[in-house]
């Protein structure tokens, strides 16, 4: 391919300008249910701007916060999760096993950042002063939230400086990319701090809401859950996007990456076993210690077992299993269970336990959903798009 | 004039001489530093549910303005709405029909502030709380954070604000006192400072024991509100919250907040620790 050392700025433009152009056969089934669902979330999108919030969701005086802050932000903030557990494995940890699987975790990350926290634009009234938290239109040095998006915005930064490297050695710019690279280290122990903070602060949001979530689910240590349910959201992730990838981008993964992937699958079994315990373990804690066992007889006490005994323990007896037999269709099973288990504990926090007691409803409308699905889509291209042209799944150069 | 307007001017009048007895609150700015925290009490005891305090907010807050002769709108339980700051409701209760008066409380360390990132709720040195939309980035996160369920959002608006009772701030400013409470012709509501209030109220159910339950919603709820109750009856039968405890809302998140800092310090220099312990020699 494009080997040439060093570059002319009209050669490298016209590269990027070649890149830009779509690889392979545009009009595959999965090509048009993606425009489909992107187009159409568009227009719902412009009908939101125009008419306000209340013309496409179902959001009301009592559920100010619906979908698109439950699932875009609170739950797709804990999928993403995966980037720092990574990260910090390899360069604060020196785990060189976790190596192969930094690339994509970050760009999993990092995108999942930008559309799904982006997303959050959406649900704004006055998205024209998103800015002001952070220009100092007054600083809400009280706000829970106030410090959710400042973190949100470093990170972002920082995950984009963790994946810069991998930019300049698409663009065949050695020494960007050697300049980058030495900032890696100081991007990602910036990274991981931010990570913990605003995982646990998604969590302490809802310390507010104290007289509205039903008793299962409140707890002075939401902030400690939400960081230690995040650690085995990011691993469950990360085995389910990899598992995809390994099918979807066979020919970009080199042989050797390929056979070493089932080994660090393994490991990260282990370690979502390991963190679903201490998890399941201060979920027990808080609820003896809360008295809660009156609820159990309850609708509301059925439904909190689906969550943390079918979607959390079996999950985790399935990655204690897996990793023992080395059975990779139990882990694998293990990782899908345990998303559905996390996207069910954010949305009852954020959604369905939240408001129990009130006579008030909400339910997300098509349009609310459709529009999820348009951000889940547009992350899924964009990742082809980068991972079909910058060396993501394979160290290697192009 | 017609005769509404007569109706309320008298009210307003008859009114403002009571709340002069009980130590007339001025707002010039100069004086702000030793400004006390003013509030309303409503005594329930004295509603008659003639609504004329709806009348009033709706109409100095520019709001569709309610009939309360025509619309029967004691017949069922309202709430607040972005344009509706304030309504009486009708509860039955063991001593008969009692009317409430719902609004924003006015708490003394807000939720809906602690909770704003860019202190578009604002807790005004006077008392009121009051919205900035220059600042208000339309995330509600004042709505999910009230315990009394009181900003309103404009959802069918593209350019929608949060909207609630602001104790019409900018009459206090003009030295005036809340319209509802102009309005009011049994002085159910009666506007002043807090410690006053209390005074009031106390001695009402000293002196009244067995009229009222011994008990100023408003008092510590929440960590204390501006609107304080009076009631004859148990407040749980009034429709309001009586589990909300008597912390302020911003403790619930303090400890949070002050971990920040720490984290913030000593995590990078754990992790760059761990990073310099677990090198291996001759490695990166």
């Amino acid at each position: 391919m494009l080997g040439a050392q060093t570059w002319s700025a009209p050669s490298r433009w016209q590269f990027i300008k070649q890149e830009l152009k779509p690889k392979g056969p545009l009009w595959t089934p999965f090509n048009m249910l993606a425009a489909f669902v992107i187009v159409g979330g568009l227009i719902i999108t412009a009908i939101r701007f125009a008419k306000g919030l209340g013309a496409v969701t179902n959001l009301n005086q009592t559920y100010p916060w619906g979908l698109w802050i439950g699932f875009d932000v609170i739950t797709g903030v804990a999928f993403a999760g995966g980037a720092y557990l990574v990260t910090l494995s390899v360069y604060v940890l020196h785990a060189e096993k976790f190596h192969p699987i930094v690339r994509p975790t970050v760009l999993n990350g990092f995108l999942s950042y930008v559309f799904y926290a982006g997303a959050l634009v959406l649900d704004l009234g006055r998205p024209w002063h998103i800015a002001n938290p952070i220009i100092g239109n007054k600083f809400g040095y009280n706000s829970v939230l106030f410090l959710v998006s400042w973190h949100f915005l470093l990170y972002m930064l920082a995950e984009l400086l963790e994946f810069s490297p991998v930019v300049a050695e698409w663009l065949n710019a050695e020494k960007a990319k050697r300049w980058l690279s030495r900032l890696t280290l100081g991007a990602v122990i910036f990274g991981v701090t931010l990570s913990t903070l605003h995982q646990s602060g998604l969590g302490a949001l809802y310390l507010f809401a104290k007289p509205k979530l039903h008793p299962l689910w409140y707890s002075e240590f939401l902030p400690v859950l939400f960081l230690a349910s995040s650690v085995f959201a990011g691993i469950a992730m990360i085995i389910f996007e990899g598992t995809i990838s390994h099918r979807v981008f066979r020919d970009r993964i080199d042989p050797q990456h390929h056979a070493s992937f089932e080994d660090i699958v393994f490991s990260l079994s282990k370690g979502a076993a390991v963190s679903m315990y201490v998890y399941l373990f201060m979920k027990f804690l808080i609820f003896v210690h809360g008295q809660h066992w009156n609820y159990v007889a309850t609708k509301w006490g059925a439904w909190f077992l689906v969550e943390v005994v079918v979607f959390t323990l079996i999950p985790c007896a399935l990655f204690t299993h897996g990793y023992r037999q080395q059975r990779l269709d139990l882990v694998r099973i293990a990782a899908g269970m345990t998303l559905v288990g996390i996207l069910l504990n954010r949305l009852n926090v954020s959604v369905i336990a939240f408001n129990w007691n009130s006579p008030a409803t909400y339910y997300p409308t098509v349009w609310e959903v459709w529009v999820s699905l348009m951000v889940v889509f547009m992350e899924i291209l964009v990742f082809r798009w980068v991972v079909n042209r910058m060396p993501v799944l394979s160290s290697a150069t192009h | 004039m017609n005769r509404r307007t007569f109706l309320t001017l008298a009210a307003s009048a008859a009114a403002a001489a009571a709340s002069r007895t009980a130590g007339a609150v001025t707002f010039q700015r100069e004086e702000r530093e030793e400004q006390e925290f003013v509030g309303v009490l409503m005594d329930t005891t004295r509603c008659i549910g003639c609504r004329q305090c709806e009348v009033a907010c709706a109409e100095v807050n520019d709001l569709p303005v309610p009939k309360p002769a025509e619309d029967n709108g004691l017949a069922e339980r309202r709430d607040t709405t972005p344009d509706r700051f304030t309504v009486v409701n009708a509860y039955e209760t063991e001593k008969g029909k009692v009317f409430v008066k719902k609004q924003c409380l006015h708490c003394w360390q807000p939720a809906c502030a602690a909770a704003c990132p860019t202190n578009a709720m604002e807790k005004t040195p006077q008392g009121p709380v009051i919205w900035h939309p220059d600042r208000c980035l339309g995330c509600r996160y004042c709505m999910l954070a009230c315990p009394f369920e009181i900003p309103r959002f404009e959802y069918f608006s593209a350019n929608p604000r949060i909207r609630k009772c602001t104790m019409c701030f900018s009459r206090l400013e003009e030295g005036k006192i809340p319209a509802c409470v102009a309005a009011c012709p049994m002085d159910a509501l009666q506007f002043g400072k807090k410690r006053e209030l209390m005074e009031i109220a106390r001695s009402r159910i000293y002196q009244n024991p067995d009229s009222y339950v011994h008990h100023i919603y408003g008092e510590f709820e929440a960590g204390g509100t501006g609107w304080l109750y009076l009631s004859s009856v148990p407040f749980e039968q009034l429709g309001f919250r009586t589990d909300l405890g008597t912390m302020t809302f911003p403790d619930y998140t303090r400890e949070f907040l002050y971990a920040v800092p720490l984290v913030l310090l000593g995590l990078p220099t754990l992790l760059y620790g761990l990073s310099e312990m677990t090198k291996k020699k001759g490695g990166e």
